[in-house]
């Protein structure tokens, strides 16, 4: 099965931090793909990287066979239309409804008479399970919802490649069970590749068919859910039971204990 | 302690290198946003939104200001004319004064406090909601289909803003001039008349609004694309640009004041 | 509420288009005839301007014709040549009288032509004759001062 995205010996850094350092990663076409770690570990820049927004100091991200960190803006505009991106809070344009919002990328993109972009637009919101909020704006949704008009969004044009930032935070276990399903089945019916992005670990599992384990810009586990579930790399142990203490230790180092209450001092 | 001047010569250092990188980011920024004007003119309605939100919001505190102003001209005008007695001329005063500075540069700063920091507070906030950078993912130009319609917004409101303000600040001067303290009606006109020429005062002060409407527009969206995303970034820049704004509103008025009026 | 949004903007416009016609027609005056052709040129010299300057009005019966063009100093003769810019329909006798008049107390100084008698017309670039400088309040109070010490003198 040939790699939908491959990222080859990618290095990256913000100024001098260096983000990222000689990353190899693949995505199937078709599967469903996890990149989990802890914040800051360079996830999101990973996406970021895969949709053209930066520029890699070092190696190649393809996508589709085609080189993205080499293509002018013209080319990258085109290959972002086969993508589709969801934001950790879902980034609607506010002074737009619901169903605005899900239009917005059909009426730009396409030549379509008004009222077909407006019937698809509905059904992409059908979709999600939202059409009954197309005329609410942003602001008036909660955030399980805004969530799902994102997402209806992000899939207007059917995109063959679907990145998610963070898509489980901050929800209630209703909607949290809804975006999770839908991402799964969403990904299926559009025949798309889905990379998701989150550190949400037994809501992914469920769904994903391969997981990428990063920490310090750099890959440390791989492997399908079952795998990454009996791993015995200690971190990747503890990020998935999420237990307190391992190579991630509980006390952050720091100077000795007695000093730090000034009992030391007092003595002397 | 010579540690510490050296400190501050390097923080007065960076923070000019740091002016002057923003200067030339900010140049580009206008570059660009002109360059890619194109999507405004042809999606007019997304201009005519703007004109809304700069211009016609903006039209209550105009007409009142300008009425105050054109008042408070005419009263001190007649005050100190008629020490001469030419307490005609006060038509002249009053109409002169706002035609050639006060209506271009007093709308234009009101215009920089209500719509520009208005304008600014919006991008920024669009910066910091993401909804900027999920226009980019979704291959439409951020700054022909944001920036651009709220720019020709702003310029093309900007000169008409100044002509109600020095259109009402003159009746203003008539109503506290003829009405309330009784100076001729007929003299009040006729010597404005022969003393303001449209060429030489009023088209100075349209062009002269015009150059102010495009200097606060630039600011207030460059100010709003370039703020940090966070709560403090937004009204930084907010503050920033009605400072930098007013700033250059008077600076432009001397240079432009300069030229135009040197022969006079 | 796009509707109400359009009609906003258009009332905003025309109210910003008519303010500018206000300005135009009652504030200022409008007659830019000066300013484009349909004019000739008459010159007149003069051994004092006084504060004319350049664009200042060209009246005659107290109705403006034309306009101050241009002021030179003449090196060999020694007074300030004035090149006046006059509406074509109105033609002016070669003995035309130019004076320098003051508008006002506020002393803003035009030009006065009074015409004469003669059957010729002045034509583009023609020099007027006879002209009246500018009055100088020093000079005049001088004279007064003068005139009224010598009918003092003159009395004892």
């Amino acid at each position: 099965m040939e790699n939908l995205v491959e990222i080859k010996d990618v290095s990256f850094a913000y100024g001098f931090r260096p983000v990222l350092k000689g990353i190899n990663m693949a995505v199937p076409r078709g599967k469903v793909v996890s990149i989990m770690g802890l914040s800051g570990c360079g996830k999101t820049t990973l996406l970021r990287l895969i949709a053209g927004a930066i520029k890699p100091r070092k190696g190649e991200v393809r996508v589709g066979g085609r080189v993205i960190n080499r293509m002018k803006r013209e080319e990258l505009y085109a290959e972002r239309r086969k993508m589709g991106m969801l934001y950790q809070f879902g980034a609607l344009f506010t002074d737009m409804t619901a169903l605005e919002n899900v239009a917005f990328q059909i009426r730009e993109h396409t030549n379509l008479p008004e009222d077909m972009v407006l019937d698809l637009a509905m059904m992409k919101l059908n979709a999600v399970g939202l059409r009954g909020a197309h005329h609410m704006m942003p602001a008036e949704l909660s955030g399980g919802m805004a969530r799902r008009v994102a997402l209806a969004r992000a899939i207007a044009l059917d995109p063959t490649l679907i990145m998610y930032d963070e898509p489980f935070t901050g929800l209630d276990p209703i909607s949290l069970g809804v975006i999770s399903n839908l991402l799964r089945r969403l990904n299926d019916v559009l025949g798309a590749t889905s990379i998701v992005v989150t550190h949400d670990v037994q809501e992914t599992l469920k769904i994903v068919d391969y997981v990428y384990f990063m920490a310090d810009g750099a890959v440390v586990a791989q492997g399908t859910p079952d795998e990454i579930r009996e791993s015995k790399t200690p971190f990747v142990h503890q990020f998935v039971w999420g237990e307190i203490d391992g190579p991630l230790p509980f006390h952050m180092p720091g100077g000795s204990y007695t000093k730090d209450l000034a009992l030391e001092a007092a003595r002397a | 302690m010579p540690e510490r001047v050296v400190e501050s010569l390097r923080g007065v250092g960076h923070k000019t290198v740091n002016g002057i990188w923003r200067l030339g980011y900010g140049s580009a920024f206008f570059l660009m946003t002109l360059l890619r004007s194109a999507t405004s003119f042809r999606r007019f309605g997304l201009t005519i939104k703007e004109i809304y939100s700069a211009g016609v919001l903006s039209l209550i505190i105009i007409v009142v200001s300008g009425l105050f102003v054109g008042m408070v001209l005419g009263l001190q005008g007649y005050e100190t004319l008629q020490k001469y007695g030419s307490s005609e001329a006060v038509g002249t005063l009053v109409a002169l004064s706002l035609t050639r500075e006060l209506g271009p540069v007093v709308a234009g700063l009101l215009f920089a406090s209500r719509a520009g920091s208005a304008m600014t507070a919006e991008i920024g906030l669009m910066k910091a909601t993401e909804q900027i950078s999920a226009m980019e993912m979704m291959a439409v130009d951020p700054i022909a289909r944001v920036i651009g319609p709220r720019f020709w917004g702003g310029v093309i409101s900007m000169p008409l803003l100044a002509a109600i303000f020095s259109a009402v600040g003159v009746f203003g001067g008539y109503l506290i001039t003829v009405v309330v303290i009784g100076v001729d009606s007929g003299a009040f006109w006729s010597q404005m008349q022969s003393a303001v020429d449209f060429r030489h005062d009023i088209l100075n002060g349209i062009i002269k609004s015009v150059v102010f409407g495009v200097a606060v527009t630039a600011i207030a969206l460059f100010e709003g694309y370039d703020a940090p995303p966070t709560a403090e970034g937004v009204s930084g820049a907010t503050t920033r640009t009605v400072v930098t704004s007013s700033l250059a509103i008077l600076g432009l008025d001397f240079v432009l004041t300069a030229f135009m009026f040197r022969g006079i | 509420m796009e509707r109400t949004l359009y009609l906003w903007v258009g009332i905003f416009v025309c109210a910003g288009i008519a303010a500018l016609f206000v300005l135009a027609l009652k504030v200022g005056n409008a007659s830019a005839t000066f300013n484009t052709g349909d004019i000739y040129h008459i010159r007149a010299e003069f051994d004092n301007i006084g504060g004319l300057k350049a664009s200042a009005p060209v009246k005659s019966a107290g109705v403006v014709v034309g306009r101050v063009d241009s002021i030179q100093f003449d090196g060999k003769k020694f007074v300030a040549r004035v090149t006046m810019k006059i509406d074509k329909r109105y033609t002016f006798p070669k003995d035309t009288s130019v004076s320098i008049l003051t508008a006002g107390l506020l002393g803003e100084q035009y030009i006065g032509l009074e015409a004469g008698g003669d059957s010729e017309m002045l034509k583009e670039g023609e020099t007027a004759k006879l002209t009246q400088s500018a009055v100088v309040l020093e000079k005049l109070i001088g004279q007064f001062l003068y005139s009224k010490a010598a009918e003092g003198g003159e009395k004892k």
